[in-house]
């Protein structure tokens, strides 16, 4: 029971994270309909770069802000300067594209910082809670790792919900020409999405590298889980990538604690494609993608 | 004259000779290179097989996978199993590679037939992570990170004493390739290869001509696994060896890389792409020696050149290498006919040099 308890707690923060990655690819899919192979790769680029701002300065929360900050300015460069030029080609080249800067960005950290894996400062205790007499699997950094997640999830309902700013990119996504009409600048809607994603997806990457150690293909792993908890909430709903990102980090840590950890990318490939083949559009998809 | 204009136009002829020469240059060219060379000429083949698969997938049927590495490491465990374990010989182990990685690929290949772009990337992505770790799942099946060994083939007796292992290697290899070259070619220009271009370009128009598009996707993936299989068992061949690390998700990306630089959907383009794969880490070995490159620039340097070709070939060059070819044959070949037209002078044409003359415009440049 004990070893319920843990796995069920475990799966929660784990879950939180996958969150926050799926998160990051639902706000991509939603502006402009790509899928961001890269998230990944730009999330590994801004964590290496918080972990060298907290080197030099010892401040975490300096090293977050200017990962959160970089992971902005990446995401709108990479909009700008790449998607913006493959916007109107087939589906496949969006793919290879970036295919092709997951590939670049991995090669360049690999350049700068060396391929082998350092540690990461965690912001709170890594040692569990004490309940009873027993030291539960969940730490303090645990629940805020929790805590800061559903923070972000509720601050971008806010932002799309009660902003003119979100109403915009709203807009832009739904119809990009009405959109322009009525003079929004959808371009800049698309590029303020992409950079909004990569702030998400940094935000995840700090969270998640004391667990995985920081290194170029250190959150391979996590970007298809995160993939497969989007796709479990259906790509273009942010509730539904947090609920799909806890039900996947549940689902994933029972394996793990029952089964063996080798099995874990397995059940997530079982997992998504019985999703896909039974709900294609995800559990919590809002409108059915119509079909000409 | 008109019996060998029929044979021209019969597929199965045209490809006979097709392998035929292929298979003619590539006896000549072992017999002339060094066996490091022919270690090399060993791997594009593999890679060949592979990359042909993948352009018909990608480029015929439309549909983009990135488990092409994993499906190549079906192909070589069971050439190891078979070999090591079983002490089969190596050509029924090679096609038992292939019509494992075909049963493989039915199950994926159903899942991929309703999947669309990038819904099908992310899973045959999440495929190739996830099949590896059946590796370490089962250690002492698979060998675990280890992985499994197999003996070197030995070269026939009649081929003489001094024929080399490297040589013998290219030769399985080479044959491996010009029978998945023979079996893609008339395929390509069968009904089935139009039907899989027809559901490529209009699935609904396709639909409605009475093509069935799930199995046609099906099957342009199941085929793909095959060749993956045979290229995964020429590989397990080659470096007497099949463990996990050989297939990580990067061979899986440098194979798409590969296939989109030779040029998307065209036999040709496998060939360039094919000889990319193999050449290019040498080249960036030896720029990163004369550069005297710190040891984590050269390490990444192939990697680096990858993702850059990528990104630049779908933003300024998205037919590859083969399209740019086929470009400037059109371009040149038009010139030529404009000069010759100017020679003759029946079409007079009444101003500008021939360089006016604009390419031919068929809509594949």
């Amino acid at each position: 029971m004990t070893k319920f308890i843990d796995l069920t707690l475990n799966g929660i923060s784990t879950g939180a994270i996958y969150a926050a990655v799926a998160l990051a690819l639902v706000l991509i899919w939603r502006a402009t309909r790509i899928l961001n192979f890269a998230q990944g790769a730009m999330l590994m680029v801004t964590t290496f770069i918080a972990s060298g701002v907290i080197n030099s300065t010892g401040s975490y929360p300096l090293g977050v802000g200017v990962a959160l900050l970089s992971g902005f300015v990446l995401g709108a460069v990479v909009e700008r300067v790449l998607i913006r030029r493959i916007e109107s080609a087939p589906p496949l080249n969006a793919v290879i594209v970036t295919l092709g800067l997951y590939t670049l960005l991995v090669a360049i950290a690999g350049m700068i910082w060396g391929n082998s894996p350092r540690a990461f400062p965690a912001a709170f205790s890594l040692r569990g809670y004490n309940v009873g007499g027993t030291t539960l699997l969940f730490t303090p950094n645990d629940t805020f790792i929790v805590l800061v997640v559903l923070g972000v999830a509720l601050l971008l309902a806010l932002l799309f919900r009660a902003t003119s700013l979100g109403l915009q990119m709203r807009a832009a996504a739904f119809a990009a020409e009405v959109a322009r009409l009525l003079g929004v600048r959808v371009g800049r809607m698309f590029t303020v999405g992409w950079g909004l994603a990569a702030v998400v997806g940094a935000l995840a990457g700090v969270l998640v590298a004391p667990s995985v150690f920081l290194g170029p293909n250190s959150f391979d792993a996590i970007l298809i889980s995160g993939f497969v908890a989007a796709v479990l909430g259906g790509l273009d709903s942010p509730p539904g990538a947090v609920v799909g990102g806890i039900v996947l980090g549940l689902a994933l840590s029972y394996v793990a604690g029952y089964e063996g950890s080798a099995l874990v990318p397995l059940a997530a490939l079982v997992i998504l494609i019985v999703v896909l083949m039974i709900r294609p559009t995800g559990l919590f998809s809002a409108a059915r993608e119509r079909r000409v | 004259m008109r019996r060998s204009a029929l044979l021209r136009q019969s597929t199965l002829v045209r490809s006979l000779g097709l392998v035929v020469v292929c298979g003619l240059v590539l006896l000549v060219l072992s017999e002339n290179i060094t066996d490091y060379r022919n270690t090399q000429l060993a791997e594009g083949a593999y890679f060949f097989a592979v990359l042909a698969g993948l352009t018909l997938l990608a480029g015929l049927s439309g549909q983009i996978s990135l488990g092409q590495g994993a499906l190549m490491a079906v192909g070589a465990y069971t050439v190891a199993l078979l070999v090591g374990n079983e002490q089969w010989s190596l050509v029924p182990a090679l096609a038992a590679a292939v019509v494992v990685t075909l049963i493989v690929g039915i199950p994926v290949g159903a899942v991929a037939s309703r999947l669309r772009g990038p819904y099908l990337a992310g899973a045959t992505l999440a495929f190739a992570v996830g099949l590896p770790a059946l590796a370490d799942k089962f250690p002492s099946l698979f060998g675990g990170e280890n992985g499994l060994t197999i003996n070197p083939p030995t070269p026939p007796s009649w081929l003489g004493s001094s024929f080399s292992l490297e040589r013998w290697e290219a030769w399985i290899c080479c044959a491996g390739a010009l029978i998945v070259l023979f079996a893609l070619y008339n395929l390509i220009h069968s009904g089935v290869g139009r039907s899989m271009r027809a559901v490529r370009d209009d699935e609904i128009a396709a639909s409605l001509c009475g093509l069935r598009v799930g199995r046609t996707r099906a099957v342009a993936f199941i085929i793909s696994a095959g060749c993956a299989g045979l290229g995964g068992g020429l590989l397990a061949e080659v470096n007497q060896l099949a463990q996990p690390g050989a297939f990580p998700l990067q061979l899986s990306l440098f194979l798409l890389a590969g296939v989109v630089l030779g040029g998307l959907g065209s036999l040709a383009g496998a060939v360039w792409g094919a000889a990319l794969l193999v050449f290019l880490p040498n080249w960036t070995n030896d720029l990163s020696g004369s550069f005297s490159l710190s040891g984590n620039v050269s390490h990444n340097l192939p990697l680096a050149i990858y993702g850059v070709a990528l990104i630049g070939a779908m933003v300024v060059w998205p037919t590859g290498i083969q399209g740019g070819i086929r470009t400037l044959t059109a371009l040149i070949r038009a010139r030529l006919s404009a000069r010759r037209r100017l020679r003759v002078g029946a079409a007079p044409e009444p101003s500008g040099p021939p360089s006016s003359v604009p390419p031919s415009a068929d809509g594949s440049g």
